[in-house]
């Protein structure tokens, strides 16, 4: 079945490869449509929602695009996977620029990692940078043909930490262990960077071109 | 825990990796696709470009490397070599990279950094230092920051200059030591460990790797986050596997 899969595009980082690595594991007869119209994004099929940057500039951005609405909509009606940014701003409220109100979809907060971290004596560094494990903390579809514990690739120096608890998808230890993936019903979001992970990273958004939640 | 990420370094001329590479198995070790291709599928946690394309006017070219490249490879990308303006960053990133890599320009204009940064996100943003030796036996170690391919001092101390680097959002520091470069004889370690507790950003330690023990000592006694290597891996010498394989059995956390 041909399908239309729209990548919000607002203007916030590099979404040339989040397409070309769904345009990589969509059927032939998919459609890629990399979009900033409410509209395109409303009658998709399924809606990625990438991004990076700082909290208040991309919620800036994504207001500056008349999006919060469509995006609230898509992430509650169809197959919807966050990445980043694209995770992060569903919660309510961020730590980041001195406190930014977020698209409040989900309860919870999005937080600086310490900056005393350490691991066996070693101090952390900040951006948590590279590639990480990712343990599954529930069965997902999403998580078909991945290994337990596999490595993602991440880049960021804020987490997640949603209110309830069952909504998490999968957490990565560095100096504390946070939450990289919360899935409820048809939304999955990650913190890692699915198009930058290689082999499973690919197997993950071929998972979710295939998801019928 | 994170792992230690291995990066192999192309240098690239008018769309050609130069440097000799050398596979056997690669029809056209002057393409950056294959060799990038080849790297992703035994490994590589990154790949960097260098494009020391000395004409400006064939500067386009690099663009079409990455976008070629980004649309078969998904791993992070970086390319490094002639970015000085904000428009060059852009263009980088618009074509598929996930990083650029700012050295000479940061010398001249330090606020471009920030600019940079701040537009774009610390996360894109490698600030490439080039670092000489600069103090004489039985002094304490010093080190200047060089342009020029290392032959002028831009009279900077490294470690300061690390530090400021960090501070106006540079997510990450690529960091070559000139006395090293092309020596083979593994990495100034001093100098890395020097700079990898001075800063709080991840520390890619570059120049001198002739051997996977250099990798080794460049990451437990220099403290780097990641090591970056050219003919190494270009000569087939070792597999960026066999790297990743010897790390492991020495205790280091790799990606497998």
């Amino acid at each position: 079945m041909a399908q239309t899969i729209a990548v919000i595009d607002y203007g916030m980082g590099n979404l040339r490869s989040v397409a070309k690595a769904v345009e990589h594991v969509a059927a032939v007869t998919d459609r890629v449509l990399v979009t900033d119209d409410p509209d395109q994004i409303l009658s998709a099929d399924r809606v990625v929602f990438p991004g990076q940057g700082a909290a208040r500039d991309c919620m800036a951005a994504i207001s500056d695009h008349h999006l919060n609405q469509a995006i609230l909509d898509a992430a509650e009606r169809k197959p919807f996977l966050g990445i980043c940014m694209g995770l992060q701003v569903l919660m309510a409220f961020s730590e980041e620029n001195g406190g930014t109100e977020l698209l409040k979809l989900l309860p919870g907060t999005v937080r600086h990692f310490d900056r005393n971290i350490a691991d066996n004596g070693q101090r952390l560094k900040i951006p948590h940078m590279g590639w990480n494990r990712v343990h599954h903390a529930a069965d997902h579809p999403l998580w078909r043909d991945i290994q337990h514990d596999s490595r993602f690739y991440f880049v960021h120096s804020y987490f997640v930490a949603p209110q309830d608890h069952k909504i998490i998808a999968a957490t990565t230890d560095y100096g504390i262990t946070f939450t990289s993936a919360v899935a409820k019903e048809n939304l999955f979001a990650v913190q890692f960077h699915p198009e930058k992970s290689a082999r499973d990273g690919l197997t993950l958004l071929r998972n979710f071109a295939q998801w019928n939640p | 825990m994170l792992a230690k990420r291995i990066i192999p370094c192309l240098d690239v001329d008018n769309g050609r990796v130069v440097k000799g590479v050398k596979f056997v198995d690669i029809r056209d070790a002057g393409d950056p696709v294959e060799v990038a291709r080849r790297y992703d599928r035994e490994g590589a946690d990154e790949i960097t470009f260098l494009d020391i394309t000395a004409s400006s006017d064939n500067r386009e070219t690099i663009v079409h490397v990455v976008e070629q490249v980004a649309s078969e490879v998904f791993i992070p990308l970086t390319v490094g070599g002639g970015i000085r303006t904000v428009d060059d960053v852009r263009r980088m990133l618009n074509a598929g990279a996930d990083k650029v890599g700012i050295n000479t320009a940061a010398v001249f204009n330090p606020e471009f950094v920030r600019e940079a940064a701040e537009r774009f996100g610390s996360q894109c943003i490698v600030v490439a230092i080039d670092a000489k030796r600069v103090s004489s036996d039985g002094e304490p170690l010093r080190w200047e920051v060089f342009t020029h391919g290392g032959r002028k001092s831009a009279g900077l101390d490294a470690i300061e200059w690390a530090k400021k680097m960090a501070d106006y959002g540079a997510g990450e520091i690529l960091l070559t030591s000139m006395d090293r470069d092309g020596t083979k004889i593994g990495f100034d370690l001093e100098l890395t460990r020097a700079i990898s507790r001075a800063v709080p950003i991840p520390v890619i330690a570059s120049g001198g790797v002739g051997n996977l023990d250099h990798l080794v000592a460049g990451v437990k006694e220099g403290e780097a986050d990641a090591v970056l290597a050219a003919s190494i891996f270009h000569f087939a010498r070792y597999s960026v596997g066999e790297a990743k394989q010897y790390m492991a059995e020495q205790g280091i956390e790799v990606r497998s």
